[in-house]
């Protein structure tokens, strides 16, 4: 399809082909649009809200809203920022997130996006939810205390590995990410090869034994900020 | 303050300028006579519990958060444990090496930190000076040249700790059978170029400290000093060693009571003992039992212990030491400091000796090999003999940790020394002064509490003291809060 698409983000005037979202355009034309529950190459899921723009002064989801002509995008404005601020802050609070600990920190998405945008501590109060850890496997362990509920495991499970070995069961506080087995996630078919293990943004599910070992100032953001791989070069492909 | 009743109670809350938070009562009858005197630990963290469930290659990272002036005591005595259960507890020589010069870094500042910042200002202006002038700010001020030292010499221990760990504080050198990174050139010469200096600093904090000792004697030897028997590590020649070696026990006398005893079984030979007034246990050697069994730990029972130290420098200062006692233990509490500067003469001497080492710069980095399930790791902190003691179960989970935490051990020296200090001083005055009280914080500052580490608690420690009659009723009270 030859046939382009003309938006602006902030002002900026982008193409992008028909069909594709406004954070696969905009990535490509190397604005940077911060999100958590989207991984490229995997289908939109449109949960974790923290790709909001305003399209044409409505809220949508980047991830999930096809780009179309003559759209108007804000992505970096004040008003936006303080939205998906209040988000990643209600990520941390309803979860049980140590950094200081956590053997993610520094390779972690939400703390990453965190620092992005200037969250040293969290505004609401600490819901210390009571989660598990499943850690049967000998490979693999899930830290549920974690988890924040993006589904890019359950989908690259699916999509990727062809396997289903995660999936969302309860609903509102009681959601959390199940293993499709009997009890535990050592009785699953997964692999530490998974790309499903590779898709966890946070500490949720990680490979046993090898925490740590990137030494601090090694790690993918001890001194850039995420995005800034997008935001540095404008050629970055997204699916 | 006129007490009306038979008994009464001075109550020291907090105690000021040492790590945690704690509290001291003093029991006085009618004529104002010391009847007992008691350090309380009153925080409780719960660490050894919280940790369960967690995955093992956790432990070094999350213990360290115990303490925030020697978090690499905890996260090395974490690491050598957890060693043992990867099978890697014979590390490679870059590994061995650069955890030693995150040590040998951690124990340098420590101890700078406690005695310029925290004791100075009682040695140089004396115990009952006025307090506005008696902390660190006093010294920067009289001393501008200590101060400076001081400020610089902390920082030069916190670099090593940075160049090995990642971070100055709670980063994350130590993994399983190893360690993540060595030392680049530009690290190590950012190290060397200070090094001369602080070498020549060190031996002048030696000399303050044992200045002051020599000077005083007379008065510190009646100064909460007591006999006791004293526990630390030294290698399988007899030198002290801080990082690695077999525990070695002597009495007062200097007699071994045990010596390199297989440290994974060292509950066969030290227990703990619980009070009900203090959330601080009281480890004892077994062998002698709880009433007589308690001992001492840290700089003053290491110099003690060992036979020699392996630097030139230091040794010659321990020589010097010995000689005050001809050779005998030491059980002054105030020698604390001198013994204490000798450490840190002795780690410049040991952080000169490693950068100077080509291993540091080596790519090996890690061993593994048969797993276990169970692990002790035992190393000399700053402030003594610390122990870590972990089970995991089949799923790398942590089912069991016990730590005896340096402070622990002197749990009972401390009060020995906060009762003596009260009888000698505070008995029979008609009133409790903050000079007098200092008196008593002097006795506990010596031992270096980590009282945050003690009961795996967190807080600061100020100090009050409360003057109790026997019905529970406050006659008098006097707080301090944290001094800086």
């Amino acid at each position: 399809m030859s046939q382009t698409v003309t938006l602006t983000i902030d002002g900026a005037k982008i193409e992008g082909q028909p069909g594709q979202m406004i954070l696969g355009a905009a990535q490509e034309a190397g604005i940077y649009i911060p999100r958590l529950c989207h991984k490229d190459g995997l289908t939109p899921h449109g949960s974790c809200r923290v790709c909001t723009v305003m399209v044409n002064g409505r809220p949508m989801s980047a991830c999930t809203t096809p780009i179309t002509e003559g759209m108007v995008v804000e992505n970096d404005t004040e008003q936006i920022s303080s939205l998906r601020r209040d988000l990643i802050d209600m990520l941390f609070v309803e979860g049980n997130h140590f950094c200081m600990f956590c053997e993610r920190s520094g390779n972690c998405e939400l703390q990453a996006l965190a620092y992005r945008f200037g969250i040293t501590a969290p505004k609401y109060p600490y819901m210390f939810p009571d989660r598990d850890v499943d850690a049967t496997h000998p490979d693999i362990m899930i830290d549920r205390h974690r988890c924040i509920l993006c589904g890019r495991c359950v989908r690259s499970s699916q999509e990727v590995d062809g396997k289903n070995v995660f999936q969302f069961v309860g609903r509102g506080e009681e959601k959390r990410v199940a293993v499709n087995a009997e009890a535990a996630l050592a009785d699953t078919n997964v692999d530490v090869t998974d790309a499903a293990i590779e898709a966890c943004p946070v500490g949720a599910i990680i490979k046993k034994r090898v925490g740590y070992v990137v030494p601090i100032g090694k790690r993918l953001y001890d001194h850039k900020p995420i995005g800034s791989e997008i935001e540095a070069d404008g050629a970055v492909t997204a699916k | 303050m006129v007490a009306t009743t038979d008994t009464k109670k001075i109550v020291i809350e907090p105690v000021t300028r040492v790590e945690g938070h704690g509290k001291v009562t003093i029991l006085l009858d009618e004529n104002n006579e010391v009847q007992q005197a008691r350090l309380h630990i009153v925080e409780f963290r719960g660490f050894e519990r919280f940790i369960q469930g967690r995955p093992y290659w956790e432990l070094p990272v999350i213990v360290q958060r115990l303490c925030g002036i020697c978090p690499v005591s905890h996260h090395l005595c974490a690491a050598k444990a957890v060693d043992r259960l990867v099978g890697g507890e014979n590390l490679t020589p870059t590994a061995e090496k650069m955890r030693r010069l995150m040590h040998y870094g951690q124990t340098f500042q420590s101890h700078v930190l406690h005695f310029f910042h925290l004791c100075s200002p009682d040695l140089l202006f004396g115990f009952d000076a006025d307090p506005a002038i008696r902390n660190v700010f006093g010294i920067a001020a009289k001393f501008p040249e200590l101060g400076k030292q001081a400020i610089f010499m902390r920082k030069f221990g916190q670099e090593c700790i940075r160049v090995t760990a990642g971070k100055k504080i709670h980063g994350t050198g130590a993994i399983p059978g190893g360690i993540n990174k060595n030392l680049t050139i530009e690290e190590r010469d950012f190290l060397l170029k200070d090094m001369d200096q602080m070498m020549e600093w060190s031996r002048g904090a030696v000399k303050i400290a044992k200045d002051y000792t020599v000077e005083n004697l007379e008065m510190a030897a009646g100064f909460g000093s007591f006999d006791s028997s004293h526990v630390g590590l030294v290698r399988e020649d007899g030198a002290l060693d801080l990082y690695n070696g077999g525990l070695r026990a002597i009495d007062k006398d200097g007699n071994t009571i045990f010596d390199h005893m297989d440290n994974q079984k060292y509950l066969d030979f030290i227990a703990e003992e619980v009070k009900p007034w203090s959330y601080m246990k009281f480890p004892f050697i077994k062998s002698i039992g709880p009433e007589d069994g308690w001992y001492r730990v840290g700089p003053l029972a290491r110099i003690n212990a060992c036979d020699f130290i392996d630097t030139p420098e230091a040794e010659a200062a321990r020589q010097e030491f010995a000689a005050v006692t001809n050779g005998k233990p030491n059980n002054i509490t105030l020698a604390y400091h001198w013994a204490r500067m000798i450490e840190v003469l002795h780690s410049a001497e040991k952080i000169q000796e490693l950068l100077h080492d080509d291993d540091l710069q080596g790519e090996d980095l890690v061993v593994k090999g048969e797993p276990r399930r169970e692990a002790v790791g035992i190393l000399e902190a700053p402030r003594g003999t610390l122990f870590h003691h972990y089970k995991i179960d089949e799923n790398d989970q942590v089912t069991m940790c016990n730590l005896i935490v340096s402070t622990t051990s002197n749990n009972m020296p401390m009060n020995m020394a906060v009762t003596g200090v009260a009888k000698k001083y505070l008995s029979g005055k008609k009133e409790i002064t903050e000079g007098l009280l200092n008196h008593i914080e002097v006795a506990i500052r010596a031992y270096d509490p980590c009282l945050s580490c003690a009961t795996h608690a967190m807080g600061q420690m100020p100090l009050k003291v409360k003057l109790v009659d026997c019905e529970g009723n406050v006659i008098d009270s006097r707080t301090k809060g944290a001094s800086w």
